[in-house]
Order: structure tokens, then sequence, then C-alpha cells
């Protein structure tokens, strides 16, 4: 028996990248329902470092990153809340003189592709912008206007504001099933079942498990990095902090707190929605930490945690229409997706619209892990070259 | 805290040295357990037995023959052959690859050990009683008031009490006993209580000893101080330090002036190392508190992890002395040092006492069961979670924004992510999401606990110290 067709989209995940995928669909009068599997944020999106940054991106992403900050700039206007966004510069230290030659070789090819917001400073400007730093630090990678925000509160702030526009986000909905009947995915959950033409995947580290639900392989493995809160201390650093050559990002809230953090790995469960932390990876970004702000030794450590995330293998995230019709992935964004999201919703509403996005995200095509991608890809470089 | 090697793998490790920690720690090491006792205070006897050892003898005459107890039980653990590292907090319990994981801090130094089994001692704290001005210093629990005098001996002059439960009375009995000014008890125990606690007493009665014994503390502060029964609502002025405590019945409302002011209303189980370690829970409806389920041993829904005395639920510390034995008898028997029907036979006599101190439970929940306006504050300015000042108002914002899961409401509001780790507001956010959602306790539950479950510095964490067990999972 044919089912009724009940939305017009449904996105899989109530992540930040759901949420923010949802907001974009209904602005456009897409009927849209976010199935979630448990509450929303309730993984990576509530618990990252929250950092809003442009600084350091992979090539392929900065244009989407840059987007990005753009709309972060002004989150009233897309989410009716601020989010806790506050402006800061970021500064990637450096301890070594190969570390800062390879940052100037970096930021060399960013100009060349015409982007100009990264740059490198030397040890006078990184003293006088990081007073309690160790004063050992040869220079820093630094960008001004990047910033950072509460992941939580702005994870809920569009939420609210795609449910607002009319979406209808679904918590405790685990997806079980996807089929095809004749040009609609039906999307089966305990208790019920959806049907839509439209499928957007934004399950987080959970993503590859919905694509192959759709026929489609895509390579994710599910981590979990760790983060630290310290007890609040004295102000000293109005910047977020990382190391060119090493695992750390470092920042300070208003309340005096310090978290810290650096993609260091514990262990992650994701059929159990648990994670375990490594105590020794732990002590890796603390050393780091202190080594940056030797004051930080004796800082009471508060609290800390992990999230579960996906990582793909080449650590860029996978943004594109999927093998079957009528898909859309947005996924496996390896622990840097927060910034993206106000951007990769719209692209991600583009592509489900069947529309060119805005921004080239050919880099992020879900079949790029796939040998028969590649020889095309390859045949076609081939081909050009023959050409010319 | 000692690095001998055979403790950092002991077979056992006893977290807490009150009277089931102690007893626990006692029986494993007599049949030959290795066993670490670990307890944060320089001293043995937990809470109750606080500083039993160096009491002096006025002192000990004060608080009476079962504080004198803890001496024997203390003498007993020093012959046992248990090492006992004082001074030491754990920060950390839970399954790592290899087994149980284990992080204590002593000083400046943070080590990882891995017993072959815990057992948690940990006990119990004071219930949170979050009424308008809690937060002000001079206000206290009377526990910590108790805990003052054993310590130092020291007492307030002219303090107010106020609240419900045993502990309570006692303490106020105890200080009128060493000769010290109380202003007044303020009674909260809600006027329907006794109704409620009658059908428990026939059972109750197997205590009798111990209901006379309170009935004596009672008898001894109406004698010698002003009482207010009935106290429907409290509230403690003051700006930088607390002034005076503003009370009402339903008839009529007073202030007494006093810089000293005790709040009590029952204590909980102090479960954040439970939790941490990701046991399973119930909600006692009658503690009106979480309890970590476990056998009749003890044993938790971990592998290897034990659970005794007040920590698992509120039974008083001669329960705590049983319980501790018992889970202490049945480690032994699962390390092979005692066979099925050698455990059994000398777990007899205390399960006897187990089920003998248990009878007066019920009784005294039901009688002392706090008023609902004093567990969720009424007032929008209350104080919810003192660490990061979040108030009784703000959390209703959040709620009205649909986050109405104790996570959800963490997450948002920043309540209960301080440096106290909820122990001071986990269960009033609970509460106010259960009366706000019309849901049961249980069905709300708890929210989830982050460690480090006692805070411990950057540079510690960083140079943890790892037992050679632990640092081989590298080579899994």
């Amino acid at each position: 028996m044919p089912s009724e067709r009940t939305a017009d989209a449904v996105v899989i995940g109530g992540g930040i990248h759901g949420c923010a995928a949802a907001l974009n669909l209904a602005r456009q009068g897409v009927r849209t329902v976010v199935l979630e599997k448990d509450r929303v944020a309730r993984h990576a999106s509530g618990v990252n470092a929250g950092g809003v940054r442009r600084l350091g991106r992979a090539t392929a992403e900065v244009a989407l990153s840059v987007a990005a900050a753009r709309l972060w700039r002004d989150m009233p206007a897309l989410v009716d809340d601020d989010c806790g966004y506050v402006e800061s510069r970021y500064l990637k230290v450096a301890f070594t003189e190969e570390a800062l030659e390879e940052a100037e070789r970096r930021v060399a090819i960013l100009r060349q592709q015409g982007f100009a917001h990264e740059e490198v400073i030397g040890q006078d400007a990184v003293r006088r912008l990081l007073p309690a730093a160790n004063p050992a630090i040869l220079g820093a990678l630094h960008v001004a206007g990047d910033g950072a925000a509460q992941p939580y509160r702005t994870t809920q702030a569009f939420r609210r504001r795609a449910e607002a526009l009319g979406a209808r986000i679904q918590e405790a909905s685990p997806v079980t099933g996807l089929t095809r009947r004749g040009t609609d995915w039906r999307v089966e959950m305990p208790g019920g079942a959806l049907t839509a033409p439209i499928l957007v995947n934004t399950a987080g580290a959970w993503g590859a498990r919905i694509a192959a639900l759709t026929g489609e392989t895509i390579p994710l493995e599910a981590h979990a990095p760790m983060l630290a809160v310290t007890q609040p201390v004295a102000p000293f650093v109005d910047a977020v902090v990382g190391l060119l050559d090493g695992a750390l990002s470092l920042k300070q809230y208003a309340n005096g707190t310090v978290l810290l953090g650096g993609g260091v790995r514990g262990r992650a469960y994701p059929d159990e929605n648990a994670t375990e932390l490594d105590l020794k990876g732990v002590g890796r970004f603390l050393s780091a930490a202190f080594r940056v702000f030797p004051h930080l030794r004796n800082a009471p450590i508060n609290r800390l945690w992990a999230g579960i995330e996906g990582y793909t293998p080449d650590g860029l995230p996978v943004i594109g229409r999927g093998h079957a019709e009528g898909v859309v992935h947005a996924f496996g964004f390896s622990a840097h997706g927060f910034q993206l999201a106000p951007a990769a919703g719209q692209v991600v509403a583009d592509l489900a619209m069947g529309c060119a996005p805005a921004i080239d995200v050919t880099a992020f095509a879900p079949g790029r892990f796939t040998h028969t991608y590649h020889s095309i890809r390859q045949d076609s470089a081939n081909a050009r070259a023959a050409a010319t | 805290m000692s690095a001998a090697p055979d403790l950092l793998a002991p077979d056992l490790l006893v977290i807490g040295a009150g009277p089931a920690g102690l007893a626990a720690a006692a029986t494993a090491a007599e049949q030959g357990l290795h066993v670490l006792l670990v307890d944060e205070q320089a001293a043995p006897g937990g809470q109750y037995w606080r500083g039993v050892e160096a009491a002096p003898a006025a002192l000990t005459a004060v608080l009476g023959r079962d504080y004198a107890a803890g001496r024997t039980a203390i003498e007993r653990l020093r012959r046992s052959g248990a090492a006992h590292a004082p001074a030491t907090t754990v920060w950390h319990l839970g399954r790592g690859s290899a087994g149980l994981e284990v992080g204590l801090a002593s000083g400046t130094r943070a080590q990882l050990v891995s017993p072959k089994a815990v057992l948690v001692a940990s006990g119990a704290l004071e219930r949170p009683f979050p009424v308008p001005g809690w937060e002000l210093p001079g206000v206290m629990g009377a526990g910590a008031a108790q805990a003052l005098l054993k310590t130092s001996g020291t007492a307030a002059e002219g303090a107010v009490f106020a609240g419900t439960g045993p502990l309570l009375y006692l303490v106020a009995a105890q200080y009128l006993a060493a000769g010290v000014r109380v202003r007044a008890l303020l009674d909260t125990t809600p006027a329907g209580a006794l109704t409620q606690a009658l059908p428990h007493l026939p059972r109750a009665l197997r205590r009798s000893a111990m209901l006379l014994e309170g009935a004596g503390w009672l008898a001894a502060i109406a004698r010698r101080t002003r009482v207010v029964r009935g106290v429907e609502a409290l509230r403690i002025e003051g700006t930088a330090h607390a002034e005076a405590i503003v009370w009402q019945t339903r008839h009529t409302e007073g202030r007494i002036e006093s810089p000293h002011i005790f709040l009590h209303q029952g204590v909980v189980p102090q479960t954040n190392l439970s939790m941490a370690a990701g046991l399973t829970h119930d909600w006692h409806e009658g503690q009106q508190a979480w309890h970590p389920r476990t056998d009749p041993w003890g044993a938790a829904s971990v592998p290897g992890l034990f659970v005794a005395g007040d920590g698992a639920g509120i039974d008083g510390a001669a329960a705590a002395t049983a319980s501790g034995t018992l889970a202490a008898l049945e480690i032994c028997h699962q390390a092979g040092r005692l066979d099925r029907s050698a455990r059994d036979a000398a777990a007899r006599p205390h399960r006897q006492a187990l089920k003998r101190e248990r009878a007066l439970r019920p009784f005294l929940d039901a009688l002392h069961r706090p008023a609902p306006q004093f567990l969720v504050p009424r007032a929008p300015e209350t104080l919810v979670c003192r660490c990061e000042a979040i108030t009784r108002g703000a959390l209703e914002g959040a709620l009205a924004l649909g986050l109405d899961g104790p996570n959800q409401l963490k997450s948002f509001s920043r309540a209960g992510m301080g440096p106290c780790q909820a122990r001071l507001c986990g269960l009033t956010l609970q509460g106010l999401i259960a009366e706000r959602s019309g849901r049961s306790m249980a069905e709300v539950g708890y929210l989830r606990l982050r460690p480090p479950v006692k805070p411990l510095t950057v540079e510690m964490l960083a140079d943890l110290e790892i037992a050679p067990a632990l640092e081989d999972t590298d080579a899994l």
C-alpha cells in the first residue's frame, strides 16, 4: 500500500547541521521534519569547544568557512539569538622556526587564492597580544575577527528558528530503515514512518550508517575528542590560542574558566552513546597548555569530557548529493564543523532543492573515497590535459 | 600515598574510611587480601567518627557512646594490615580497557591505579536546602556544624537551627549539652508527617532504643531553647553575611537575628562517584534520593564494583558497619579466600544487624520527608546552583524553551556545571523539572556528571602516574 507523503524533506540528525539545514529548507517553504535519535544537540553539536574560526582551515574549506564567518557576525538576524558569540583573535603559536616557515608558506597559498585573513606575526607581536604566554614563543599564525560561541545554546537557537519557520523536530526518533517508494523515501522509526522525496543525512558520527541504509558506502570513523575546563582563574587571555606544532586549543571565558582541547581522542562507543576518556591523552593537551601559559599549571580542572564525532579519511566533511536519488549528505565534519554550520545549512538546502549551491563543495563529494570516483576524475583530468 | 607495587593494583580499594569503609577494609585484610583504604580526611572515622582518635574526653562525653565506639573500629583497621592513605581524594572511577581504573590524588601527585575490586563507601551528604539567602556566609549545614565541633571542639554561640531530621535534633542537643547557647530551633517537619509515618511505627519499634534516644534529644532541646513547629517558609537576610532568619508558620511569623544559621533537611547518599562510574541507580521514593542498585552483598551493576554504607542508601552508622562487612566477605569469596559456607556463616550476624537497623528507616524517612517547598524553592530569586549563580527564575526561562531534561537544562543554563559537581543543586534541578512537567522524579532522572569527581590541577593530571597494569593497555 503506498503511504501518503508526510513531508517534503526529512532531515536525519538533530545536531547543528540538521537544524541549520532544516532552518534553510523551512525558510523556502519546504515542509521539513528533523528526526533526532536522542535529543537535539546531544552529541558533538552540544559539547564541542565552540570555536568559530577560519584560521588553519584546509584550503578546500576556506571559502565555506569565510562565508560562514560573515553569517556568524550577525547571528541574531539568522536565528534571533546571539548564541553567546564573542569575536576574538585566533593565534596558533610556534616554538620552532620550521613551524613558522610552514605557516608562511600556508599564508602565501591562501593569498594566491584571494584570502587575506591569515597572517604570520613575530615574537614581539605575540608578546603584545599574549602577555601571559611563554616568552620562548617565536611567532604565530594570526587571524582577527574570528570568535567563539556557546555550542549547545547555538544549536538550540537554530532549532527554535527552524521550528518558528515551520519545521518539525522529532526527538527520540532513531531511523531504523530507509526504502524507496516510487519517487519518495519511506523513513522508518520505532512506532511510525514518514514519507518524503528529499532525505538529508546530517547524522554526524552516525552518518555513514544512514548512508548505508540508502545503499551507499562512505568511510567514517567515530572518535571522541576530549576537552577540559578549569575553575575560574584571573583573566589572562582574550584570544583563542592554539599551537602550530602540537595539539592545543585554549580560550578563557568571561566567567574566568579556561577551556582546553586540541583534538586528542578518547574512546567512542556510538552504539551506547558513550565515551571514555583517555587520561594519558588528556595529559598531552594539558602539558601543551602550560607550555604556552606556564601559570596554568596550578589551575584546578573542573570538568573533563568527550563528544562523539565522525571523522572521514581525509579530514574533510562529506557534503553533497548522494548516490541514491533525493539524498543529500552533510556529515563527517571531523571535529571542525561547528563554525561551518550556518553556511553549510544553506548549501545543503540548495542541494536538496536541486539548485547549484553558491559555494563550490565538490571537494566534499560523498563519492570521493570510491575507486570509481577517482578513476573518473583521473580520466577527465587526462582528457583536459589531452585537450590543451 | 603509598606507591608500593602491590598497592598500584590492590586486591581491594576501599573509598572512604567511615563505618562502612573501616569495617570492609579490616575484614578483607584480615582474610589476607591486599587492601588499600583511601580517604579524604587526615584521620580515619568518616563523618560519623570524625576526629575520634584525637577527641578529648570531655568532647567524647558530649558526642556520646556510639561516637566513642569509633576508636575500636579504627584500632581494628590498624591491626588488620590494610594500607590506609589519608588526605587522598578519588577524582575518577571507571572502566578502562584493562579493567577498573581509579584516579587518586594526594598533595601535588595524581595516580591511576587498577584494583581488582573497588568498594565505594563514600557516605552521605546533606540534602540541598535552597531558601533565599542560603548562600550567605554564616549559613551552613547542621552536619557541617557538627563536623566543626568534632574536629576543633568549636561551636557557634547563639545559632539558629532550622529544618527537619534526626541529625538536626542531634546536633542541637549536642550543642546544648556542650553548654552552647542556641537561639531557636525552627522545625519544618510538615504537619501531616506523623500521620504518614505512623504505619511504619510498629516495625520501627524493633529499634525502640534509638527512637527513645531521638525523643530524648527533642525533650532536651524543648527544655533549653525556643522551638517553633510547623514552619512552612524560611528566608535568610543579610548582605555580606547572614544577619537574621525570617520564618513563617500557617498562623504566625517571626524574625530572629543571628549570624549563624544551621540548615538541615536530611542526608542523601553521596552518589557522585557511583554515578561517575556509570553504575545503575534507582530512585528511592521514601528517601527522595538516588540509590546505586546493589545485590544483597553490595555488588553494583559493574563487575568488581561494590557500594556499602550510607552511599548505597541512608541506614545509619551501625548498618554501614554491617553492609561494609558483607561486601568485604563477598569480595573475599570472589577472590578465593572464603568458600561459600564460610562467607555465609560470617555474614549471618551482619545480615541480622542490617535488618534490625533498617527496620527504623521507613518511619524516620516518612516523618522527616522534606516539604515540597523546601525541596524546590518557591521564590524566583532563590539560588538553585550556587557555583554558577543560577536562580529558580533563570531556570524557569530555560524550561519555557522546552529544555525539560536535566542534561538539557544543565547544558543550556550551566546549572550543575560548577566546582561542586551538582552536589548542591542536582536534586533541586531534578525536582524543578518534575514539578513543572508533571513527570515523576524517576522519569526525569539525574544529570550526567563529568570527571574529575574532585578537583585536581592541570599539572597533576598532566603528570599522571599510571599503574603498570594500565600502561599495558597501549600494547592491546
